[in-house]
Order: C-alpha cells, then sequence, then structure tokens
C-alpha cells in the first residue's frame, strides 16, 4: 500500500477545490434565473419600496460575488437558504428527511443490483459459447434501455392497473409492499452494467492459472466457482460502486415522483416545476458532496481489498 | 454466416482500409444489423418528417379525441386529437437533432479537441483542461443539466439571433434545440476527453511521432496525419455508447419541463402525458406508443455500441 497516504491526502486537499468551483458555478447559475424571487415571494402585494426594502434585507442588491461570499458563510453554518415553497423553513431542515427516505430506497436498490447483477453475471460467464449468455446479457441489456419514464408507468399499468398486485404509489419505509416498484424501477438500469462486469472479469479469472489447478485437483465443479473464481472476480466491482450510485440517484427523481415517494428525487422534480432554485442548488451541492467522499472511499476501499493496486502519481480529483 | 473452410483468395482485390474492415466486421453481426436498420429508420423519419409525416404535429380534430389505433391514424390520436403517428415522427426529429448536435458540439469538437490538445501540448495547457474537466466531472449530470436549463434556458430561448436562425433555417423550436444540446456538451465532453487524452499521451512518446517530428512535420500534419487516426477508434465507440445517453436525457429533460418545450413535440412530454394513471387507465396507447419507440431505440443504440467495441477495440474485450 505504498503511496497510498500521500495519495489519500491529495485527494482530501482537492476536494475542497473542487466543491468550491462547482458551488461557486452552481450559485453563478442560480443567480440568472428568470423571474425575481423577491417578486415572486410579494405576490400580489408590490410596491416598489417594499420590494426595495425585501430585496436590500435579502442581500440580493449586493454584487454577485459578495451574495456568494453571504451564501458560504451560512453553508459553513448548516443553512443551505430558505425554500420558496416552503416558506421560512431553511432548505437544510426540508431536505435531511427526504434524504433519509431516499438512502433506504437507493439502500434497497442496490442489494437487488448487486443480488441480481452478480449471479446473472458469474452463470453468463460460465455458459460463454452457448445460447444463455448473449440471452441472459441481451435481456439485462433492455432493461438497461428502458427508461424509468417509461419503465415506472409500465409497472403501473401491469401490476396494479391489470393485476392489483401492489398499490399504486406512497411509502412506508422498506419493509412495505409499496417500496416494490420504485426500487425495481431504479435499480433495473443498473443490474446490465454490474453482470457485464462481473461476466468479464469472471472470464479472465476463469483463464487464470489457479482455476485450472482447483479443478485438477478434483475439486468440485461448485467449490471452484464459488472458492476461487467468484471472489476474485467481484473484486473489480467495488469500482462501479459510483457509477451505480449516479444511476440510482438520476432514476429516483423519476421512479420517486411518479410513485409518491417522499425523497429528494421528487422533492427536487417538484422543485424544478416551482423554480425552487435554492433547494436545486443545494442538492446539487449535496449530490455532489456525496458523490467526492464516495469515490475517495471506493478508491481506498479498492487498494485495501486489493494489494496490488497503488496509486503513485496517477490522477487526481 | 460464411461457410467454414471456403476461404477467399481474391488477390485481385486491392487491400482493404481499417473502416472498410471494420465496416465488414460490424455487418456480419445480425444483432449489429438489426440495430442499425432500426436506428437508421429512426433518423430517416426524423430528417424528414416534413415528409414522412402524414399530419402536422400541431393539426388538432378534437372529434376524434383519444382514439386507439386505427387505419386513418395507425397508432392513434392524444387529447386533442393529434395524430400520434406524426407526433411520435415529429418528436424523434428532435432526438436527431439533439442527438447529431450534441455529438458534433460536444463529443467531436470538446471532447476530441480538447483530449488532443492536453495531451499534445501538455504542460499548463493540460492540467488547466483537465482540472476544469475535474470539476465538470463532479457536478452530477443530471440535476447540473436541469438547472441550467431551467435557469439559463430562458435567456438563451429569447435571444433574436437564434430566432434568426430559426426562421431562416425554417427548423421549429431551434432556440429549444441549442438549449438542450449546449447544456449536453458542456457537461459531455469531460469523459471522452480524458480517455483521448490519455492515448495521444502514450501516442506521443512512440517512435513515428518522434519520426514525423524529427523530419520537420508541422503539428498539425502529427495531429490530423498520426495521432488523429489512432484514436479514432476510440471516438467511435465513446460516441456510438454515449448517444442513448444523450437522447435520453433530453428525453428526460424535456420531460420534466424544462428541456424541449411544447408545441415542439419530443418524446420527455409525450411520456409525462402518457404516464399518469387516468391516462394509463384509459388510454394506455398514449403510453405505449412513444414508449416502445424509445425503449427500441436506447436498445439499438446499446446493441451497436457494443457490437462496435467488439469490432474496433478486440483488445479490450
Amino acid at each position: 500500500m505504498q503511496g497510498l497516504l500521500p495519495y489519500v491526502v491529495r485527494r482530501l486537499l482537492w476536494a475542497p477545490v473542487i466543491l468550491l468551483a462547482v458551488s461557486f458555478i452552481a450559485f453563478t447559475i442560480t443567480r440568472f434565473g428568470p423571474g425575481d424571487p423577491v417578486r415572486v415571494a410579494m405576490g400580489q402585494y408590490s410596491d416598489p419600496a417594499a420590494l426595495e426594502r425585501v430585496r436590500h434585507e435579502e442581500g440580493l442588491d449586493k454584487p454577485l460575488l459578495q451574495q456568494y461570499g453571504i451564501y458560504l458563510k451560512n453553508l459553513a453554518q448548516g443553512h443551505l437558504g430558505e425554500s420558496f415553497t416552503y416558506r421560512n423553513r431553511d432548505v437544510a431542515e426540508v431536505i435531511f428527511p427526504k434524504i433519509w427516505v431516499s438512502a433506504r430506497l437507493g439502500l434497497v436498490a442496490m442489494l437487488i443490483v448487486f443480488a441480481i447483477g452478480v449471479p446473472l453475471g458469474v452463470f453468463a460467464a460460465l455458459k460463454q459459447g452457448t445460447w444463455s449468455d448473449p440471452f441472459s446479457i441481451g435481456i439485462l441489456l433492455f432493461f438497461q434501455s428502458v427508461p424509468v419514464v417509461v419503465s415506472v408507468p409500465l409497472m403501473l399499468l401491469v401490476f396494479v392497473l391489470k393485476l392489483h398486485w401492489l398499490p399504486a404509489a406512497g411509502w412506508g419505509g422498506v419493509f412495505d409492499s409499496r417500496i416494490v416498484m420504485p426500487a425495481l424501477a431504479i435499480s433495473l438500469p443498473g443490474i446490465a452494467v454490474v453482470a457485464r462486469l462481473t461476466r468479464a472479469t469472471t472470464l479472465s479469472v476463469l483463464r487464470e492459472d489457479y482455476v485450472r489447478t482447483a479443478r485438477a485437483k478434483g475439486l468440485r465443479e461448485f467449490t471452484v466457482v464459488t472458492r476461487h473464481v467468484v471472489r476474485n472476480s467481484l473484486l473489480p466491482l467495488v469500482t462501479i460502486i459510483g457509477i451505480s450510485l449516479a444511476t440510482l440517484v438520476e432514476g429516483a427523481f423519476f421512479a420517486e415522483y411518479l410513485l409518491g415517494v417522499p425523497g429528494i428525487g421528487q422533492f427536487a422534480v417538484k422543485s424544478v416545476q416551482g423554480r425552487d432554485y435554492n433547494v436545486i442548488l443545494a442538492l446539487v451541492l449535496i449530490l455532489t458532496t456525496t458523490f467526492i467522499i464516495a469515490n475517495i472511499i471506493i478508491d481506498i476501499a479498492y487498494t485495501i481489498i486489493d494489494p496490488r493496486v497503488r496509486y503513485e502519481r496517477q490522477r487526481l480529483g | 454466416m460464411a461457410v467454414a473452410g471456403e476461404v477467399e483468395f481474391d488477390s485481385e482485390r486491392p487491400s482493404r482500409g481499417p473502416l472498410a474492415l471494420a465496416t465488414r466486421r460490424l455487418l456480419r453481426k445480425k444483432i449489429a444489423v438489426a440495430a442499425l436498420v432500426f436506428i437508421g429508420a429512426f433518423y430517416f423519419c426524423g430528417l424528414f418528417a416534413p415528409v414522412v409525416a402524414p399530419h402536422s404535429y400541431t393539426a388538432q380534430n378534437l372529434d376524434t379525441v383519444n382514439q386507439g389505433p386505427s387505419l386513418s391514424h395507425p397508432f392513434g390520436t392524444d387529447s386533442l386529437g393529434r395524430d400520434m403517428l406524426s407526433r411520435v415522427i415529429w418528436a424523434s426529429r428532435t432526438t436527431v437533432v439533439v442527438t447529431v448536435a450534441t455529438l458534433l458540439t460536444g463529443g467531436l469538437v470538446l471532447a476530441v479537441g480538447l483530449g488532443l490538445l492536453a495531451g499534445y501540448a501538455g504542460g499548463k495547457v493540460d492540467t488547466a483542461i483537465m482540472r476544469v474537466g475535474d470539476v465538470f466531472f463532479a457536478l452530477p449530470g443530471l440535476p447540473m443539466l436541469i438547472m441550467v436549463n431551467a435557469t439559463l434556458g430562458a435567456r438563451i430561448r429569447g435571444m433574436g439571433w437564434l430566432v434568426a436562425i430559426e426562421k431562416a433555417l425554417r427548423i421549429e423550436g431551434f432556440p429549444d434545440y441549442v438549449v438542450v444540446f449546449g447544456a449536453l456538451s458542456l457537461f459531455a465532453w469531460v469523459g471522452g476527453a480524458r480517455v483521448i487524452r490519455s492515448q495521444v499521451l502514450a501516442l506521443r512518446e512512440t517512435e513515428y511521432v518522434t519520426a514525423a517530428r524529427a523530419m520537420g512535420a508541422s503539428t498539425w500534419r502529427i495531429i490530423s496525419r498520426h495521432l488523429l487516426p489512432n484514436v479514432s477508434n476510440i471516438v467511435i465507440v465513446g460516441l456510438s455508447t454515449s448517444l442513448g445517453a444523450i437522447a435520453g436525457t433530453e428525453i428526460a429533460l424535456s420531460w420534466l419541463g424544462v428541456g424541449v418545450q411544447p408545441p415542439t413535440p419530443s418524446f420527455g412530454p409525450m411520456l409525462f402525458e402518457g404516464g399518469s394513471i387516468r391516462t394509463l387507465q384509459a388510454n394506455p396507447h398514449l403510453l405505449l406508443v412513444p414508449g416502445v419507440i424509445v425503449a427500441g431505440l436506447m436498445f439499438s443504440f446499446n446493441l451497436l455500441g457494443d457490437a462496435l467495441t467488439d469490432v474496433l477495440t478486440p483488445h479490450a474485450r
């Protein structure tokens, strides 16, 4: 694990710089939005003097850089700005309970992705050369191709309206039948990615000498696959957890909205429709932070799981 | 499939270039050909929408509202009595314009241009480009695209010269297209640029580039004759695999109401209307028609991308 510590330090030092740049870009963009937030907030009542006063109180008449400075200062104190839709409440107050909902949904979806993707990937690799390999991968690829905005209504049509198996919408926690559709909808696109990577790594492991040795020893095929093949082919999967996370988040935007799950995805879509920029800005910052931290953890975890990986002077960021 | 053992020896035939060989290998894959046919038909309909579509996308007939498929309207009609077949054909035009424009600007100009520049120039230029890339890479794609489209979209749409181009080119919704593909290109280039840069870094040290430089070849000649041809396979594979994501993101943005605006048709709003539970109950064809076509297109893009990866980068298998 040579070079790991300097690498981690470099990554950790670089992360705030990226976050600062991201926050500045995102902040600047929100200030170019159509419509004057103050005018929207005041509604019918629009006395020019009052508008001016509110604008001054909110600091909206200051230059952009100064406004950004104020935003950063508030951010450091845990304030993400006021939501337009939830008057007088800080975005942070509204957003964190929603994140908790989405996090549980995402965790269940992630479990589905790996629980289906890994066995299918190993299966496809073992069946290479037969029809079941391209067939199983092809089906997964098809599921990956169906956008969530299509798959969710389709599920509603089949499971709710025709078969009456599931309730239409809502949220009742992880152990509630209402989690089935959103979890499936956001996990389906990711399964193909995991299965195909597992297939590729399994195929390369199958050619290794130690697999031939294990077979030559007379071990049962099951033991060879579980002990020697799968254990080694799972390592690279760690690297795509980050990508799967991104897929899940994007899917959650649509699935949560369509299925009435009170998570950040639904919140984001409603905020877009209501042009509630403070919420979207907060979401961008939270997601960026999450992904940066997740990627650093994944990279470090990878060196611990597979000590052959070294980070000398490769890439930053 | 050629019969085994029947090897052709045709000395008369001139030797084939790598592109011709790759094309031939691609056309031998039945699945790839099927995907190509679907994509080709889709792009043909999109490009020649004014000729192909039987009706205008705005032509309403309130006597024939929400009809199922019939002889006069093969895909039925929507809630305003508009012909769904024509709507789908015009919506495919949106997908065609956005994917092609994003490929050209974000894929070719930005990704290839910046990747080549960073890799070949090195030093400060390289650092600057890659650090900016790090920031863009850290920005969460979908939320950021939503924000850019929602805030800057209105401003860009209002620009006089864009409206003038719209009138001159007779492409309805041209400013919308610019908003969507502009934002997409802005965020789509980083992955491609990184891959191309790393390739160029390796190629720069090869003997033939050194030899070319020693013979006094100009930078432009080295780039166009030695570097570009060697990264072209990676570029083609990268572009083909990102096509589905680009088309899908446009649909997602328009679904959210921040992409292509009505009356310009897009699959996004069509799926949004078709996906509500009441529409599903009464008129499932409003979801199924655009849904099946979009899923088919995404599936074809994925299959083609796979086939191209196999054909052009065989060592990566």
